[in-house]
């Protein structure tokens, strides 16, 4: 399979980052040093090109009820311009997908944004539903011609402010507007997969070079800079903290349930959640931080008193906070914050405790 | 981009620089230029304790970047003479002065000194 390439492709070949593979995706990685990225995005002002997320298109009679049959958040909270994030689920409520539903301000329905490679398979997952289910709606794929970039930063409202026509200080948190940039008509939510403030910018595909020529005065990032910002920020990744195939997980083991609203009337899902909250599970998502030298990566075994409790599903140094950090499940009696537990690194056991996953709020007030 | 390879060094194929002293006593071994680039950001050193022999070719620690784990691997045959202790805590010297004061051990030499690269192969082997 040939890997898809951000319309933005040639121009970052000219800034020669480092490229990765990510979702089926060749995207920049690492552009003037995974240090001096995140520090631009937690001290000033840092921009992403995530061209590679999916952006589907609802819309039409059904449109509502389909999106709130098929994401945990009750999508009828959502008023023009409101976003929320959610999760996607089959019938087990295993996460299959996360995800940011937006409202469009200006026009109806909905546009939602899987993960990098996971577009066709929401797209699918929605037309069968809607077909299933006898739902009058329309459904596009758009993600191949929409360009996306995450503007993320103390500074990143006034960047953007001084770059779109209309104003944007009036924007609140998980809401969305319509304004141009550079002449080409965006959707600039107030939205973001970092910690920080910040807008995440719809374009066309088309227009996606005039308006990232826009932010030049901007340090650009990679996804190894947003890596660590959403870890410090307890934000999970698709495919990695869970997965449908690898990690399977409900949003109440992944402590998601904010995100989910079990009252709502019958979404996919449900009924198992319903059944999981009411008995508990048997593991529970936690954080960490190791209190020796080391770093905590995917796949690490997590013990406590001899035997393994569970394992590390991200981690890393976290530069904000000079601390080994990690998220990962364990079983439920140990997720208590405080608990003493030991992260196996190369068959050594380091000493670690449970902190909560939302890194910098737990970690810097102590 | 060129990577630094100074002339009084000589070169493991997995990229550790290996200096002989003209005195004889123990040589210093570190990573190269090259191979501290392809890291980035080292934040992390696991390296062996002062005594333990060491054979060449085989695992003797592990340096970590922010985005990878990468295994080193012992230059030479010999005893850890000496740990260079400064790059536990300022892992970063190993990325700034991979060829000064981010050495990571220094090793009482047995063997295996004479089947390393000279400054000229190493180079071209990087390239």
């Amino acid at each position: 399979m040939s890997l898809r390439k951000p319309p933005l492709y040639k121009i970052h070949s000219d800034a020669d980052p480092e490229f990765t593979d990510f979702g089926g995706w060749i995207m920049p990685i690492e552009f003037d040093g995974i240090r001096n990225e995140h520090s631009a995005v937690r001290n000033s002002v840092g921009i992403f090109d995530v061209s590679h997320m999916g952006e589907i298109k609802v819309s039409g009679m059904d449109a509502t009820e389909l999106m709130n049959r098929l994401t945990t958040n009750d999508v009828r909270e959502l008023g023009p311009g409101g976003a929320q994030y959610s999760c996607i689920l089959d019938d087990e409520g295993i996460i299959i997908d996360d995800t940011v539903v937006y409202r469009y301000p200006e026009s109806d329905g909905y546009l939602f944004v899987p993960n990098a490679g996971h577009d066709e398979e929401m797209a699918n997952h929605w037309s069968e539903c809607a077909h299933n289910m006898g739902l009058s709606v329309s459904i596009e794929n758009v993600t191949q011609d929409t360009g996306l970039f995450a503007v993320q930063g103390p500074e990143a409202m006034d960047t953007v402010e001084d770059a779109a026509a209309n104003k944007l200080s009036d924007l609140s948190r998980f809401e969305a507007k319509q304004s141009e940039i550079a002449g080409i008509n965006c959707l600039i939510a107030r939205t973001g997969y970092t910690g920080e403030d910040g807008v995440e910018i719809f374009c066309p595909a088309s227009g996606s070079e005039s308006v990232w020529s826009e932010f030049q005065s901007v340090q650009p990032c990679g996804l190894g800079a947003r890596d660590i910002l959403r870890m410090e920020a307890g934000l999970l990744l698709s495919s990695q903290d869970f997965d449908p195939e690898t990690e399977a997980r409900t949003p109440i083991e992944a402590k998601l349930q904010f995100f989910v609203d079990l009252s709502k009337p019958d979404f996919v899902g449900q009924e198992s959640l319903k059944t999981q909250q009411a008995d508990g599970t048997e593991q529970k998502l936690i954080g960490l931080v190791l209190n020796e030298r080391g770093i905590p990566r995917n796949g690490y075994e997590i013990h406590s008193e001899g035997g393994k409790i569970g394992h590390v599903t991200s981690g890393t140094l976290s530069p904000t906070l000079s601390e080994p950090i990690g998220i990962g499940y364990v079983d439920t009696k140990f997720s208590e914050t405080g608990t003493e537990v030991e992260v196996l690194i190369r068959d050594r056991p380091v000493d670690a405790t449970v902190v909560g996953h939302r890194f910098l709020d737990s970690l810097s007030k102590e | 981009m060129s990577f630094k390879i100074p002339n009084n060094k000589k070169y493991a194929e997995s990229h550790e620089w290996v200096e002989q002293p003209d005195d004889g006593g123990p040589s210093r071994v570190g990573i190269t230029d090259f191979a501290q680039d392809e890291l980035g950001d080292i934040v992390f050193a696991e390296l062996p304790s002062e005594g333990d022999a060491l054979t060449q070719g085989e695992e003797m620690g592990v340096v970590e970047s922010i985005k990878a784990v990468s295994d080193i691997y012992s230059p030479v045959t010999g005893v850890v003479a000496q740990i260079n202790e400064s790059v536990f805590d300022e892992p970063e010297l190993i990325n700034d002065v991979p060829y000064g004061d981010g050495w990571l051990l220094a090793i009482e030499v047995e063997s295996g000194a004479d089947n390393l690269l000279s400054p000229e192969e190493y180079k071209e082997q990087i390239q």
